[in-house]
């Protein structure tokens, strides 16, 4: 068991052991490394104004990815190489996505800049990419100041500048760093745990059942930040072999529970397209390279977007405890609102969820006031079968119009047996007051979100009755 | 004596001379993270920070307070109450008080500084903060205007700009329309939150660091906090991670509390708000309620209208005067109002001082007009952009030219203007192709807007118009650029700088932009009204040219010839026959004991208010602009997304395009984002739960629109550096578009009998309560947030 934290800083090997393991990337870097050009915006993984690289060995290949440092905690990075914007031009000149935000004007203030400056960075390897994609790729930062179209054409334009020929293959500094061993670093009373396989997580997760099992800390980051909590234990998932695998097969796609959402977001959009366009839009680039979608579910968020259409999929979830593994549906872990079916000492280890039969089978509508980087006001999950022209089977579940995720039995029983046409769907529009109470609060009135619900059932039957006028206005479906 | 021969430039033109198109000064240093802000200052290790106690009342006496908790945290080293101010313990703007730390046992609002914990680090001095154990006696508290205007809560009788007599021409009209709308606030959402960092020197000196539009009134305020004089006191503003007026007065009671604890520790104190807490302490863009009557003829043209302005201005005045008038003097925007009466009140509740926010009032006021057109064209069934037009000032010699503030309209351009913009952006084409797709589209529908804007430029209190500047000319040839104004992003530097090499036709890397220093440039005004370039730009020049004059009258003698032969071309000095390089020129007549360095000053000429009376000329001249929008809203769930916009925008003749259309773009994006997305919402006790970006939404990437943009050529009629015009809050107002297009896909939704009657922000819940208004299928219950 090491006691020493290590990571890559720039291209230079860090050892830490006397730092509070609850200490933000962010933090770290400004107060401890005098690295300012990452600025702190919202200090809860928002803005993006604090985006740095953090590149990590994926499937044996090294990946780029861009993350919010305001919600890292240092043990995180452990056996990973961060990148500031300090360290990203050559000796002789700026990177191309330095020096297309230049030449194009896309830095006004330029307090946001450092952060648009390495999602594009982080984006940069994968090539000229449509706008959309560009879109993406910025739509966890915020800019106040220019409208984004010339940081947009940055992203774009950044291409045809000369490509950088100073950098180094990171492999060489992620290897010196890397360590089959666990990690236990204790400082500021403390301990922080690091386990590298999954044995020694369960045996971990059973000894300190108050430890606050940490993933992608994009909600427990918060806690942190926001709340100013002061864990005394913390387990950190990242580092747990094989936990962040994403495995297809012909009827399932399973993920452990560390997977990213980045990670399984092909798998999930092989699942359905819908599922795969939710993803898309949930949180953004550096969230969804930091969340997990286990992780998602285990913190039981009534909003989580995760869950709802999971749940419609029939997705099972794998609990372990010491070495004790159970498999539950997903819809029975969520048992009242912050109350999930998971035991003192026991955690969510994998999801498992089967093929739909025809992936365009499953609707998924995530609504918000923005379209990107938005909590949800209601999600809905709609998997309903036509047979012979009549409701053979329907799954339908929401995200935001109860405590827990939860299944609408009531319009689900209303339309089952009965033929697929409008004046069924409509029949069954009064059972959602049986199904849901949905609370108002900033985000929705409950009577929007009722209303709002309810039309998500006229819209999927819209889209699969063979009406030829476009209803999406996001994603591959769009009017264009 | 002899001229050491320096190769003579012999280029046409500068680099970087007015009207050219250069990049931000810092540009390069944003890209590389090494553009310093206030927070990124090296300090010294002892350095410590400062936390505010927070009211978590919105209107309540303290009954007991005890600090002992905070005071035993970690890293605490201090935590002082109202009584531990030397000074005035005063943070306002104006001349009524408003307390840095609350007094008096009384709080007026929830986030209201009541303490303040110095520590050993920002996380140290925010965990202390929430420690204090307090009991309370809760009162009831105002949280709306509608509250406010019951319970007479105003902080001065209702003001009334009128002209002609407007409720009888209302009373003769055919035909009267009535309404009213919700506008509501907007959070700056500058991604640098308020910061400052003070350091004490010796006397009663100290020096502070802060992010402030206004240093001149951070000064005042250190300095009345610490009872010593304004010449103890150095302000000191490198650059703003954006402002957009959040940062005009809402700094002072950082930069008070850090020089307060630097001299009684005698350390430097730093402080930055936490994102959460800056959105709950700091002032908005004021929400407002605008309730209009108006009559108009067969043709819709307006023959006298009635606003009620009932403007949301919080716990404190701050600077809610100037900003509620300004929402009335853009009550008429572009188009002329033969009787007009307009009344505000100025409420006084329980929430955050709403202050200034890029328009000042001008946007709230301008879409009462603007919402009123709308209706209007809904109502006659005729074409919004034919309604509009019908309804303009006359172009300049026409009769239909004077405000209800009884200033003639001298410099109207927006019939030419808008004519361009019309057929530029194929509006009559696209109206007809979008009625065809409505007509086929159940679940989605279009709409598109064209919407003017006029805006007044000059602060509407008179005396603010003037600016300083202070340049130098060093030996070599290089310059030393200082002025009043603060650079927040929007390019000020940079435009002025280009002034300043314009003058002495010297390439733009040879000027010297330096951090505004109340030390240099003194007893300056605010960056904002859109003044920074106007004003600060014409003081600059008044240095140079003072500087120029000197050397002119110079070379003129040294060459033995007259002033009148002496011609500055690019880099080098043409004396009658003879060149010199422009460096050579200043060392010669450094060498001949000529001051190489001024002092500018510039003040508006031309205007005048008598606030009293309601009338005068307050502003030196309009910018015009104006905006096509196209949306397309989904029936079903309220949701929309904007799939175009055409701007054509009129800066006079521009000091820097590239700058200018960054303004416009950013300027409309903001617009959008205040009147759709952006929703503040304070629940029953007076919290905002809104307070931080993952629920208060700003505009990302993809919710731009795609954009067309265009400058209207057109030159200022009035003397303004190099005949340009203001550009910094015009622009905002042609995000009134996307509003309108909201309103005209909800109206295409239902029989043409029911107004969409939308408040804004139009968000998706908003947008469908409209469309099932119209259909006829009104909800039940309504849900108001805060204004």
């Amino acid at each position: 068991m090491r006691d020493t934290l290590r990571f890559v800083l720039n291209g230079e090997a860090v050892s830490l052991s006397d730092v509070d393991p609850r200490t933000t990337l962010l933090d770290w870097l400004r107060e401890r490394r005098r690295l300012t050009g990452t600025k702190e915006g919202c200090n809860e993984g928002d803005c993006g104004a604090c985006t740095v690289g953090v590149t990590r060995l994926e499937d044996g290949v090294p990946r780029r990815r861009a993350v919010n440092a305001c919600i890292q905690l240092l043990p995180m990075l452990d056996g990973a190489s961060v990148t500031t914007v300090e360290a990203i031009a050559g000796p002789e000149r700026l990177h191309p996505a330095q020096q297309a935000m230049v030449d194009l004007h896309g830095s006004q203030c330029g307090f946001c800049t450092p952060g648009f400056v390495m999602s594009l960075w982080s984006a940069y390897p994968d090539g000229p990419q449509p706008r959309r994609a560009v879109e993406d790729a910025i739509a966890g930062n915020l800019c106040r100041c220019t409208g984004y179209g010339p940081i947009l054409e940055s992203g774009e334009k950044m291409h045809a500048l000369p490509a950088p020929d100073w950098e180094t293959d990171p492999l060489p500094a992620l290897e010196a760093v890397a360590s089959a061993e666990s990690l236990a670093l204790t400082a500021a009373g403390c301990t922080a745990y690091v386990p590298a396989t999954e044995d020694e997580l369960a045996t971990l997760v059973a000894a300190h059942p108050e430890a606050v099992i940490v993933a992608g800390a994009t909600d427990v980051g918060l806690w942190i930040t926001k709340r100013l909590m002061e864990p005394a234990a913390l387990i950190f998932v990242n580092r747990v072999k094989g936990f962040d695998r994403v495995v297809e097969t012909p009827t399932h796609v399973e993920l452990g529970a560390g997977a990213t959402y980045a990670r399984a977001a092909a798998a999930l959009a092989s699942l359905s397209p819908d599922l795969g366009e939710m993803v898309r839009r949930l949180g953004s680039v550096q969230v969804r390279n930091s969340g997990c979608v286990g992780a998602n579910i285990a913190n039981g968020s009534p909003i989580g977007d995760g869950p709802p259409p999971l749940i419609a999929l029939g997705a099972e979830l794998v609990l372990r405890k010491g070495d004790a593994a159970r498999t539950i549906p997903l819809e029975d872990f969520f048992l009242d609102y912050g109350k999930q079916d998971r035991a003192p000492g026991e955690y969510v280890s994998a999801v498992r969820i089967p093929r739909p039969k025809s992936p365009d089978s499953l609707k998924v509508y995530k609504i918000s006031k923005r379209f990107d980087q938005d909590i949800t006001a209601t999600l809905g999950a709609f998997l309903i079968e036509i047979a012979d022209g009549a409701v053979a089977s329907a799954s339908i579940v929401y995200g935001g119009m109860a405590g827990i995720p939860k299944r609408a039995r009531a319009v689900e029983a209303a339309l089952l047996g009965r033929p697929w046409t409008l004046e069924t769907v409509e029949a069954a529009l009064p059972a959602y007051a049986e199904d849901f109470q949905p609370m108002s609060d900033m985000r929705a009135s409950a009577e929007y979100r009722l209303r709002a619900a309810q039309n998500l059932l006229l819209k999927t039957f819209h889209e699969t009755s063979g009406a030829p006028s476009k209803t999406r206005l996001v994603g591959a479906e769009a009017l264009a | 004596m002899n001229a050491p021969s320096r190769p003579l430039s012999q280029k046409t033109e500068i680099e970087g001379g007015v009207r050219a198109p250069q990049r931000h000064d810092s540009g390069h240093k944003h890209v590389s993270g090494t553009a310093t802000y206030v927070d990124d200052i090296p300090t010294p290790a002892d350095c410590l920070s400062v936390a505010f106690g927070l009211s978590p009342k919105a209107r309540a006496r303290i009954l007991s307070i005890d600090l002992g908790p905070v005071r035993a945290a970690p890293g605490v080293v201090d935590v002082l109450t109202a009584a531990d101010i030397p000074g005035a313990n005063d943070v306002s703007p104006n001349a009524v008080h408003e307390p840095l730390l609350a007094e008096d046992g009384e709080v007026f609002f929830v986030g209201q500084p009541i303490f303040a914990v110095v520590a050993t680090s920002h996380l140290a001095a925010r965990k202390a903060a929430r420690l204090a154990q307090i009991e309370w006696e809760e009162l009831p508290a105002i949280l709306t205007v509608e509250e406010a205007v019951a319970a007479d809560s105003l902080f001065e009788a209702p003001y009334v700009m009128q002209r002609g007599d407007a409720l009888a021409a209302i009373a003769a009209a055919p035909k009267v329309i009535e309404g009213s709308i919700g506008i509501g606030g907007q959070e700056h959402f500058y991604l640098e939150s308020q910061a400052a960092l003070a350091v004490p020197g010796e006397d009663a000196d100290v020096t502070v660091h802060c992010s402030s539009q206004h240093p001149t009134e951070i000064q005042h305020k250190v300095a009345e906090n610490l009872a010593v004089p304004f010449n103890a006191v150095t302000v000191e503003v490198r650059r703003m991670g954006g402002g957009f007026g959040g940062k005009e007065s809402q700094g002072n009671a950082l930069a008070a509390i850090c020089a307060v604890a630097a001299k009684r520790l005698n350390r430097p104190v730093k402080m930055r708000y936490d994102r959460d807490d800056d959105m709950q302490i700091t002032g908005k863009r004021h929400g407002f309620r605008i309730d209009y009557r108006v009559g108009i003829d067969e043709d819709g043209r307006i023959l006298g209208v009635q606003f009620e302005q009932m403007a949301h201005c919080g716990w404190s005045l701050d600077l809610s005067m100037p900003v509620a008038d300004r929402a009335m003097f853009h009550a008429d925007n572009a188009y002329y109002l033969p009787h007009a009466y307009i009344r505000s009140y100025r409420c006084r509740t329980n929430t955050c001082s709403n202050t200034a926010f890029r328009g000042f009032g001008g946007p709230q006021g301008m879409v009462g007009i603007e919402r009123v057109l709308d209706q209007i064209a809904f109502e006659l069934g005729r074409e919004p952009a034919e309604i509009r037009a019908l309804n303009y000032y006359d172009r300049p010699g026409g009769e239909r030219v004077m405000t209800p503030y009884h200033m003639e309209v001298e410099d109207n351009v927006i019939h030419a203007l808008s004519e361009q913009l019309l057929a530029s952006s194929d509006y009559a084409d696209r109206r007809a192709k979008i009625k065809d797709f409505n007509a086929q589209s159940p679940v989605l529908k279009k709409g598109i807007a064209f919407t003017p804007v006029k805006f007044g430029i000059s602060f509407t209190l008179t005396w603010m118009n003037q600016a300083s500047a202070l340049v130098h000319v060093y030996t070599d040839g290089s310059v030393h650029l200082n002025h009043g104004g603060t650079e927040m992003g929007q390019g000020l530097f940079v435009k002025v700088a280009q002034v300043a090499a314009e003058v002495f036709q010297i390439d733009f890397d040879r000027v010297k932009i330096t951090a505004t220093n109340t030390g240099k440039s003194a007893n300056t005004a605010p960056t904002a009204a859109s003044s920074g370039s106007d004003i600060n730009g014409m003081a600059v020049k008044n240095a140079c040219e003072q500087i120029k004059d000197r050397l002119t009258a110079f070379a003129a003698e040294r060459f033995q010839t007259t002033p009148d032969q002496v011609r500055f071309l690019p880099g080098r000095v043409q004396v009658g026959e003879a060149q010199i390089a422009f460096e050579e020129l200043v060392s010669q007549a450094f060498m001949a004991r000529v001051s190489l360095s001024a002092a500018g000053h510039y003040a508006t000429p031309k205007i005048h208010w008598d606030r009293a009376a309601a009338r005068g000329r307050p502003f030196y001249y309009f910018a015009y602009g104006a905006a096509v929008t196209e949306a397309t809203i989904d029936t079903l769930t309220g949701e929309y997304r904007f799939d175009r916009a055409d701007i054509l925008h009129d800066v006079g003749r521009s000091l820097n395009p590239a700058i200018d259309l960054g303004q416009i773009e950013g300027g409309y994006i903001q617009g959008l984002g205040w009147l759709t997305m952006e929703e503040l919402f304070w629940d029953d006790a007076g919290r905002l739960r809104t307070h931080a970006p993952s629920t208060y939404k700003i505009p990302t990437a993809s919710d731009r629109p795609e954009m067309s943009i265009a400058l209207f050529d057109n030159e200022n009629r009035e003397e303004t550096i190099f005949r340009s015009k203001a550009v910094g809050e015009p622009p905002l107002m042609l995000g009134i578009s996307a509003l309108m297009a909201l309103s005209d896909a909800v109206a295409a939704c239902g029989d043409g009998t029911v107004y969409p009657d939308l408040d804004a922000p139009a968000t998706p819940e908003r947008v469908l309560r409209a469309v099932d208004r119209v259909r006829g299928r009104a909800w039940e219950t309504t849900r108001e947030s805060g204004r």
